[in-house]
């Protein structure tokens, strides 16, 4: 997918410096996060295997990816089998498109899904007629707000108690205390209704089995099941990754999900569907349609380097360890996907002249990667983008320069001694807190001192 | 055992106090440790950057000028696992350098990692009679996955009084480019670790890598903190 000309360039640099300059946002994100990891590590703990499980799951990902077409074929064939529909779209619209088809003018509950958010589904259906009421509460939230989520798995994360309490109140009419028993129980009731009169239910895809033909959802609210079962229409939306070969590949992700998710040992609600309801069934929908949606993916998958991006089951873990991420939340990433797994995707999506600085946010501090439950390596993805980035766009002018200087300097030990003096004499002449330095120790000043000159090099006093 | 110091060019130029250190510890422990003049830098600070063309020439140098070597030891996890872990990824185009590159990484240890898995080597003989806490560095952590190497040859220092450290594993924001490219996010992450070990009660805090140090050093001064930040190397090199 290109993103149109006019589409602005992601400064993530600007959107971090507002996001640290919101006290709450930080007190929210720093204390969320350090109760997912606190929840991870207890659980994960608990299964001695976990090491293995992460490479069993990263080889069936990366195996699946290799024959991509022959899956999805049989996954297709299976579901028709069985008496669904299935469509493939080639990107976000035409996938709207093809939902749209499906739903003009419906009453439609929705449940979370991050591949619907990409292609901007809600905005599709709304223009369409629709009347769209999104079910995991988290959503339905950002729904009343007109927000996107700010992480994967706790898409409102960055509202405080107080604000949600001033949504719903709007939303029912009744004033509502900032307590999250009362404010649940008052979403429930408006979304029981909405779900009682929805005629067509849309779902996303955690897993989709190939050799059954049956899609895997994974939740803890219920909502799920309720919009798999009572509309008449079932729409599910899923990227072409998500397919897995075999119902038997299946227990170690259902292991690894909710470990590196929310830090649960199970998830309260797991959905295997196949197809529509059949005779003599007693519930499910009537018509049950599978869209496959590439949107760039294929070319993800075509690339040697990147496709390993495309073995992520969206568990969040890489975001609740990143230290980046603890501190600008997931709008600073000006995309739906955030934290490391988005600064390697969405470059790959949008392009790099446009989502260019995000492989750049990070310290490389390797976090991401060691907790990735499917052993995604997203440093080295993240090393590999940047070399990208600077073929691509190039540098700012003074960063050229800099590492140009460097690497000259550093290919002659004669050239580095005299470089070395003269940074030393200018260390002794400016002093620890100079008032002006040249870039890039222009920014490091900004919040730390240089350090103290050194008498001379290590090479000029080495005795051997 | 003979070793090839590979001083980093930090330390060269910037910290030369942590490979004088360095060669002491080592030569206190038995080992002859000789100084390839020749040796700049690994090449990381281009790489990391995106500036691959820039940091091959060093990589290859790099190579060359420590392929004599049967083990080449430095005071940095980060220079360390450049070597062993990413020369291979920078020249996988170029057949002869990449599997050069894997030979010498073979070769190439962090001095903690030296000292306690290759030397089995724990008491390096040192006296610090001083509150320490330790940062374990990013890379020499979950890149080398060093794990409690540095808090092993810290526990036999004499006198040495190690303090726990909240949220040790946590970034210190340094990062390379990311700290001025990044400055306000990389400060506020620097900020988050200057908290963690005023609260630990420490006179000093180290680590096994000049630029974490350099960038905890350069917060805590400016702060106006007393403590002081000196490499592992500098702890195990005092008596």
């Amino acid at each position: 997918m290109s993103p149109p000309e006019s589409m602005p360039r992601i400064d993530f640099e600007a959107n971090a410096r507002s996001a640290l300059r919101d006290a709450f946002l930080q007190r929210a994100l720093r204390s969320a996060m350090v109760r997912f990891r606190e929840l991870q590590a207890g659980v994960i703990a608990e299964v001695p295997q976990w090491q293995a499980l992460r490479q069993q799951a990263h080889d069936v990902k990366l195996d699946t990816l290799a024959h991509l077409d022959r899956h999805l074929d049989e996954l297709e064939f299976r579901i028709r089998a069985r008496g669904g529909h299935v469509h493939r779209a080639g990107d976000g619209a035409e996938a709207g498109r093809i939902i749209e088809g499906l739903a003009r003018g419906r009453r439609v509950v929705k449940s979370k899904s991050m591949t619907s958010e990409e292609i901007g589904l809600n905005e599709v259906l709304r223009r369409a007629g629709c009347e769209v009421t999104e079910t995991d509460l988290g959503e339905y939230l950002l729904q009343l707000a007109g927000e996107t989520p700010s992480h994967i798995i706790a898409p409102v994360v960055h509202r405080s108690k107080e604000s949600i309490a001033e949504l719903l109140s709007a939303a029912t009419g009744r004033r509502l205390p900032p307590e999250a028993e009362a404010l649940t129980a008052a979403a429930r009731v408006l979304l029981r209704e909405r779900f009682l009169r929805a005629e067509v239910g849309i779902t996303g895809v955690n897993f989709a089995v190939a050799e059954t033909g049956t899609i895997v959802l994974v939740e803890n609210e219920g909502n799920i099941r309720l919009t798999t079962t009572i509309p008449r229409v079932h729409i599910a939306l899923m990227g072409v990754e998500k397919v897995i070969p075999r119902l038997a590949d299946l227990p170690v992700f259902l292991t690894l999900l909710p470990r590196a998710a929310t830090g649960q040992r199970m998830s309260s609600y797991v959905s295997l569907l196949t197809g529509p309801r059949r005779p003599g069934e007693s519930d499910g929908p009537e018509e049950f349609h599978l869209v496959i949606l590439d949107n760039g993916r294929r070319a993800i998958q075509a690339d040697p380097v990147m496709c390993e991006a495309l073995a992520c089951i969206r568990c969040g873990a890489c975001l609740d360890v990143c230290p980046i991420f603890e501190r600008t939340g997931g709008h600073a990433y000006g995309s739906v996907y955030s934290g490391p797994i988005g600064a390697v995707i969405t470059p790959l999506f949008v392009g790099l002249e446009r989502a260019g600085d995000l492989p750049f946010a990070s310290s490389l501090c390797g976090a991401c990667g060691e907790v990735c439950p499917v052993k995604i390596d997203l440093p080295r993805l993240l090393l590999e983008l940047r070399a990208r980035v600077v073929r691509a766009r190039g540098a700012g002018r003074a960063e050229r320069l800099f590492v140009a200087g460097w690497s000259r300097i550093m290919r002659d030990p004669a050239a580095l001694r005299r470089a070395g003096g003269l940074v030393r004499f200018l260390q002794r002449l400016l002093g620890r807190r100079p008032r002006w330095v040249p870039y890039p120790l222009s920014r490091w000043v900004t919040s730390r001192d240089l350090p103290p000159p050194a008498h001379a090099a290590f090479r000029q006093g080495w005795k051997p | 055992m003979r070793a090839a110091l590979f001083v980093t060019c930090l330390v060269d130029q910037l910290f030369p106090r942590a490979g004088e250190a360095a060669a002491a510890v080592l030569r206190r422990c038995g080992v002859a440790v000789e100084f390839p003049p020749a040796q700049t830098c690994c090449g990381q600070v281009a790489f990391n950057d995106g500036f691959w063309e820039e940091a091959r020439p060093l990589a290859r140098r790099h190579i060359e000028v420590f392929d004599h070597a049967d083990v080449v030891v430095a005071p940095s996890g980060s220079c360390v696992a450049m070597v062993r872990e990413l020369y291979p990824m920078l020249l996988r185009d170029e057949p002869g350098w990449a599997a050069r590159a894997r030979e010498v990484g073979q070769r190439t240890f962090e001095l903690s990692e030296f000292l306690v898995d290759v030397l089995h080597t724990e008491d390096a003989g040192a006296r610090f009679p001083h509150r320490v806490t330790y940062h374990p560095a990013c890379h020499g952590l979950r890149a080398l996955g060093l794990r409690d190497q540095p808090l092993r040859l810290l526990r036999r220092v004499r006198d040495l009084d190690l303090r726990p450290l909240r949220g040790a594993e946590e970034c210190c924001g340094f990062g390379g480019m990311f700290a001025v490219k990044f400055s306000a996010l990389s400060s506020a992450m620097l900020e988050t670790k200057l908290r963690a070990i005023e609260d630990s009660g420490a006179e000093v805090v180290t680590a096994t890598d000049v630029s974490c140090l350099m960038h905890l050093g350069g917060g805590l001064s400016r702060a106006g903190s007393r403590i002081r930040a000196l490499h592992l190397a500098e702890i195990l090199a005092a008596q």
